[in-house]
């Protein structure tokens, strides 16, 4: 095992594999917050709005990722001190992120395998549209970690920490346009739904998906929209995060 | 880069966000190895001094360096050759001792396999060997800090830094972990930051006073001695009938008064209080009246002595 795997290794060990072997209840709330918002949709809905809302959950599951990393090591940090141990260490901030990137993802991968068991089932699209869903899935994933990242250090009370991840998940997965599509939405309200990333990523997955239809070149401006805020995260994550402190 | 050997501390001076001040020009330089004991009241700027030093926090201006490596500049490799258990820092509810020990080595780079060892090797040395699976938040105070210590010790670390790494244990767990101290000092730099006096006496090597942010006083303890004229104490009840020629007399705010003076004297005046059967105790300086004198003596009333000699 080289060294960097090594330490990457351990960030999921710490946040992941030890914490699922001994509390395996943390896993039940992963998989149950993404289906059971499906759930309600399908039952509302009565069925027409399934494969938007299964589109939704693998959106969700991606974002909440990067949300649960911000409580997750705002815990480690505030609580147990580990991100101190871990600064003190060889090991580089985007190594350390890194591993518990992963981590996240290994926490998702029930709800995102079920997710994609009735994507496959009940969704029928091309190739290329399940490449572009992917392709938004990891927009996502990074955007909401740089987020989380960069929320996490500057975090200073597990309480205040996890009022952020609760405000984050509620506009950015529950209020926007991600289980339902942006149509919905009465103008002028639906104005104030763009100013959450995850409506662009959302209305991309729902065009995919064929729900509803929109000029070629509103899409290619979401993906632009979407790069931009993922690129803009991603340099806010990596220039802002504080890993020594000033 | 050339290997100095020492630790060094320019002119380091810390001022928080807000205007705080937590260190204030702080020099010394001292060898790199054996064991630092900083001392101070709460707030003194300990923790702050264990940080920057540990490449954790920046300092405002000065310069900190050790072995020659600049605690701002050369931090990444400096990383490579220190341990850091800071203040307050636990052990993770649902890891084992020995997952602890060896995720933390994983940091550090080493291999999987080899950390599980170096993690079981480690319970041993620390008296953990029957608690290395149980998991960590069914354990003691005093053993999880024993499994901090033992992160400490598997890794090759050669400049290790524990802030407070034995508040809130029992007596009997202290004394363990001052054998495990001593045992790290052995071959290796230990910066420790204590509250309690009688540690960093029975650890350290050397010993840095803090107050309010300054370095008042470092070295060892005859060094610190130095700083007393008087090298013995005398403690007597306020209001005990004391003829002292020659010494200081300190009023403690405790209902006690202490009077540090010279070994004759000493003796001469236990003599009188043996015959007045007052209540007393007398003893070599202690680090506990070194830093009572230079720190504590601040808030407390000095009335010097001094035998006038007849021509």
């Amino acid at each position: 095992m080289s060294r960097l795997s090594s330490q990457i290794f351990a960030s999921i060990l710490v946040n992941a594999i030890y914490e699922m072997r001994n509390y395996p209840a943390v896993l039940l709330i992963t998989v149950l917050s993404p289906l059971s918002f499906l759930t309600l949709i399908f039952f509302i809905s009565g069925g027409t709005l399934l494969a938007v809302g299964i589109v939704g959950g693998l959106i969700m599951s991606m974002f909440s990722a990067g949300t649960s990393l911000q409580a997750d090591l705002s815990h480690l940090k505030n609580d147990f001190k580990l991100q101190d141990m871990v600064v003190g260490s060889p090991t580089k901030a985007s190594v350390y992120v890194a591993g518990m990137a992963i981590s996240e993802l290994i926490y998702a991968s029930p709800a995102l395998a079920i997710l994609s068991i009735l994507f496959a089932l009940f969704v029928h699209v091309e190739l290329v549209a399940v490449l572009g869903i992917v392709t938004v899935m990891l927009m996502m994933f990074l955007m909401s970690i740089s987020l989380g990242f960069a929320l996490a250090t500057f975090s200073s009370d597990i309480v205040q920490s996890f009022a952020f991840t609760r405000l984050l998940s509620l506009l950015f997965t529950t209020l926007a346009p991600v289980y339902y599509p942006i149509t919905y939405i009465p103008l002028p309200w639906r104005y104030f739904a763009y100013l959450s990333p995850t409506t662009y990523a959302a209305q991309i997955g729902h065009v995919l998906v064929g729900f509803y239809e929109i000029p070629r070149n509103q899409l290619m401006i979401d993906w632009a929209i979407l790069i931009i805020l993922t690129a803009l995260f991603l340099w806010i994550g990596m220039k802002k995060a504080r890993w020594r402190e000033k | 880069m050339t290997r100095t050997g020492e630790i060094t501390c320019e002119g380091i001076t810390k001022v928080y966000a807000g205007g705080k001040t937590a260190l204030s020009t702080v020099n010394f330089s001292i060898p790199a190895h054996g064991i630092f004991a900083v001392i101070g009241r709460n707030g003194a700027g300990k923790t702050t001094l264990a940080r920057i030093l540990s490449t954790l926090l920046e300092p405002s201006s000065g310069r900190a360096s050790i072995d020659g490596l600049d605690v701002m500049l050369d931090a990444k490799v400096l990383r490579e050759r220190m341990a850091v258990v800071p203040q307050e820092g636990r052990t993770v509810a649902w890891m084992t001792p020995v997952q602890t020990v060896t995720t933390y080595l994983m940091w550090r780079g080493v291999g999987y396999k080899e950390s599980v060892r170096k993690a079981e090797e480690a319970m041993a040395q620390v008296g953990l060997e029957g608690q290395a699976n149980r998991l960590n938040r069914t354990l003691s105070g005093g053993m999880k800090r024993k499994v901090l210590v033992a992160m400490v010790l598997a890794s090759d670390a050669e400049f290790i830094f524990l802030d407070e790494p034995s508040t809130g244990l029992d007596p009997i767990s202290r004394q363990e972990l001052w054998r495990l101290l001593i045992e790290l000092g052995k071959d290796r730099f230990v910066l420790l930051t204590t509250h309690y006096l009688e540690e960093a006496e029975r650890v350290a090597d050397r010993i840095g006073i803090l107050n309010e942010g300054r370095l008042i006083a470092s070295g060892n303890m005859e060094e610190l001695r130095g700083h007393l004229k008087h090298q013995y104490s005398l403690k007597v009840p306020e209001g005990a009938n004391l003829l002292v020629k020659e010494g200081e007399k300190i009023t403690l705010g405790n209902g006690q008064v202490q009077v540090l003076t010279t070994r004759d004297e000493a003796l001469e005046l236990s003599k009188d209080l043996i015959q007045a059967k007052t209540q007393f105790s007398v003893n070599p300086v202690t680090l506990d009246d070194i830093f009572t004198y230079m720190v504590g003596a601040m808030d407390a009333e000095v009335t010097e002595f001094k035998e006038v000699e007849e021509e």
